[in-house]
């Protein structure tokens, strides 16, 4: 009996310290929503709601035609689409490579690519403008995107999931005479498919979400710039706080879609490599 | 299989060699090979030489060979420290708290509990919001009109223009931010713990105190580490929040110019590029130190894990 009533307390106490953390890190999360339903008299009442007693919809309507946030979203989802499709892409091939062709200079390849993570990108921005304007594509969307059409990253995380597939499998495939590049998108690509959600879920979020390069690079291009910088735009005057809470949420929310569906993608990606 | 001659990395197994299949091999790494040397290796060296050449007062003058000491004449200026100075205690800042929170909501969550999926989303949740985003919905939480804060008793100043508390609003916003990768990382840490050994304490009658010091924390601290340093080249990077709501214009902006921040300025607010290579430089070196600790780390637990 009294074991009982000390795990129910246990639980409840779980409970509570849960609900309380749940609090402290979801609460902006909530506002951002709470807060661009609400007219701009609650939200800055004093004290303010914390729910819209009176939800109003005009929030998203004045963020999508004052904030011009339509525009914005669309060169968002083109740069994120281009440099996930990229990334994937160029990752494939070269972690197969170094996952099963023989071929010279290989580790020499594969060791600088994987030192290119020591590099942060931040570390580049000064030279890398100057290229882009040098190739001609400041203020373009190629600018933009190019520069992250591979990673090394992307490279590690693939060519750990090719080499895990089981050995039979290319024996089998060498002795049904498969050419390397048939073994490569019949089997490989096919057989390492979370691995490569999982990159591209990784991909989408960091690209969604740049904004040092994009800053820099679109320049006065008004035409290519992305929703973070729409969000810079309106962002931050109490003057606007619903209107601006309305176009955070825009932002934010093909990201929260993605971390309810492809949680377990995602989860995969950022733990690569923290724990053996 | 052939035996691993060095602490090297094998690249692969090598099933395809055939001659054919050498220049496939090659051809495959190219795309990746090309974009790397042109906007990571090439950049990179590039700051080296940029470095060696100081800006010209008009934009239409060529600028001026000064070789090194340009470079090195950073080390007795007074901004250069104090943006290293900002660089550390924002990432003293973020740092800690997230790995705090971080590590709280992981082990508080580490068990089955009806519910317990919902708790895991929203804890992992700040890790979509871009600098952006975090940077608005902060601003109107901190925000001394809106009230928030006065509600529950915190009546701070407009902080985006005091120089106390502009640096730990936005260290608060970046460390939000990090809380979240921080949860993902421990959780998966503290799910490849043994289960029968926590199990084991639970029946010897434990306290949760006592299992938490003495028996989780020490079996988790390779992870714990390995966060920690993920969250300091996480600070590091931080820019977007100080540009939204300090920026240029606050006069503030000199307590939050951290080194990213102060090349920002350099390439866009001054145009001295030799100046923004100088900065990147030492940035690359401090990140530089920071993994080479991760690695060392890492390398033990290899050791000591097997």
């Amino acid at each position: 009996m009294a074991s009982k009533q000390r795990r129910l307390a246990g639980r409840t106490g779980s409970y509570a310290l849960l609900t309380l953390l749940a609090f402290i890190v979801g609460f902006p999360l909530y506002i951002i929503f709470a807060g661009s339903l609400m007219s701009l008299k609650e939200i800055t009442s004093v004290p303010p709601s914390l729910f819209p007693m009176h939800p109003i919809w005009s929030t998203f309507r004045d963020a999508f035609v004052g904030g011009n946030l339509g525009q914005y979203l669309t060169v968002s989802f083109f740069q994120s689409g281009i440099i996930v499709v990229g990334q994937v892409l160029t990752s494939i091939l070269a972690a197969f490579a170094f996952a099963y062709i023989q071929f010279p200079w290989k580790r020499t390849i594969f060791v600088a690519m994987l030192a290119t993570s020591m590099i942060p990108f931040e570390v580049t921005v000064t030279a890398n403008l100057q290229t882009v304007a040098a190739l001609g594509w400041s203020e373009t969307m190629q600018g933009l995107v190019v520069p992250f059409l591979a990673t090394g990253f992307g490279i590690f995380l693939l060519r750990q999931a090719f080499l895990q597939i089981p050995k039979e499998m290319h024996e089998a495939a060498v002795i049904d005479g498969y050419s390397s590049w048939k073994f490569m998108w019949r089997v490989a690509v096919p057989l390492a498919r979370p691995s490569i959600a999982a990159l591209a879920v990784f991909s989408f979020l960091g690209a969604w979400n740049q904004y040092l390069w994009p800053l820099l690079e679109t320049g006065s291009n008004k035409n290519i710039q992305t929703i973070q910088m729409g969000i810079r735009g309106v962002g931050g005057q109490v003057s606007t706080a619903n209107v601006s809470l309305a176009a955070a949420a825009i932002a934010v929310a093909p990201l929260l879609i993605l971390l309810v569906f492809f949680q377990k993608h995602l989860v995969r990606s950022l733990t690569a490599g923290a724990v053996k | 299989m052939a035996k691993r001659t060095s602490s090297l990395p094998t690249a692969g197994v090598g099933v395809f060699r055939t001659k054919r299949d050498r220049r496939i091999g090659l051809a495959l790494t190219l795309p990746s090979l090309a974009l790397f040397l042109l906007f990571t290796y090439y950049p990179f060296f590039k700051n080296f030489q940029l470095a060696l050449y100081r800006a010209a007062p008009f934009p239409t003058l060529p600028n001026k060979f000064v070789g090194p000491s340009q470079f090195f004449s950073i080390f007795s200026d007074a901004q250069f420290w104090d943006s290293v100075r900002s660089t550390v205690i924002f990432v003293g800042l973020v740092v800690p708290i997230g790995v705090f929170l971080g590590l709280l909501m992981a082990v508080a969550a580490h068990q089955r509990l009806k519910g317990i999926r919902v708790y895991r989303t929203i804890f992992s949740s700040t890790v979509v919001s871009s600098a952006a985003v975090a940077a608005v919905v902060f601003s109107t939480i901190l925000s001394p009109v809106s009230g928030y804060l006065p509600s529950i008793g915190i009546h701070a100043p407009d902080i985006t223009s005091s120089s106390t508390w502009a640096m730990p609003m936005v260290a608060i916003v970046s460390a939000w931010q990090f809380v979240g990768l921080a949860f993902i990382i421990l959780t998966a840490g503290l799910q490849s713990l043994p289960d029968d050994l926590l199990e084991a304490s639970r029946v010897d009658g434990a306290s949760s105190w006592t299992r938490f010091w003495r028996i989780i924390l020490p079996l988790l601290s390779p992870t714990v580490f390995f966060t920690l340093i993920v969250g300091v080249i996480y600070g590091l990077q931080s820019f977007g929040q100080i540009d939204i709501m300090i920026g240029t214009q606050n006069s503030t902006f000199t307590h939050t110019n951290v080194l990213i921040y102060a090349i920002y300025r350099f390439i866009h607010v001054s145009a001295n590029p030799g100046m923004a290579a100088s900065y990147s430089i030492a940035l690359f070196f401090i990140t530089l130190a920071v993994t080479l600790i991760q690695f060392r780390i890492l390398e033990k637990r290899v050791h000591y894990g097997q």
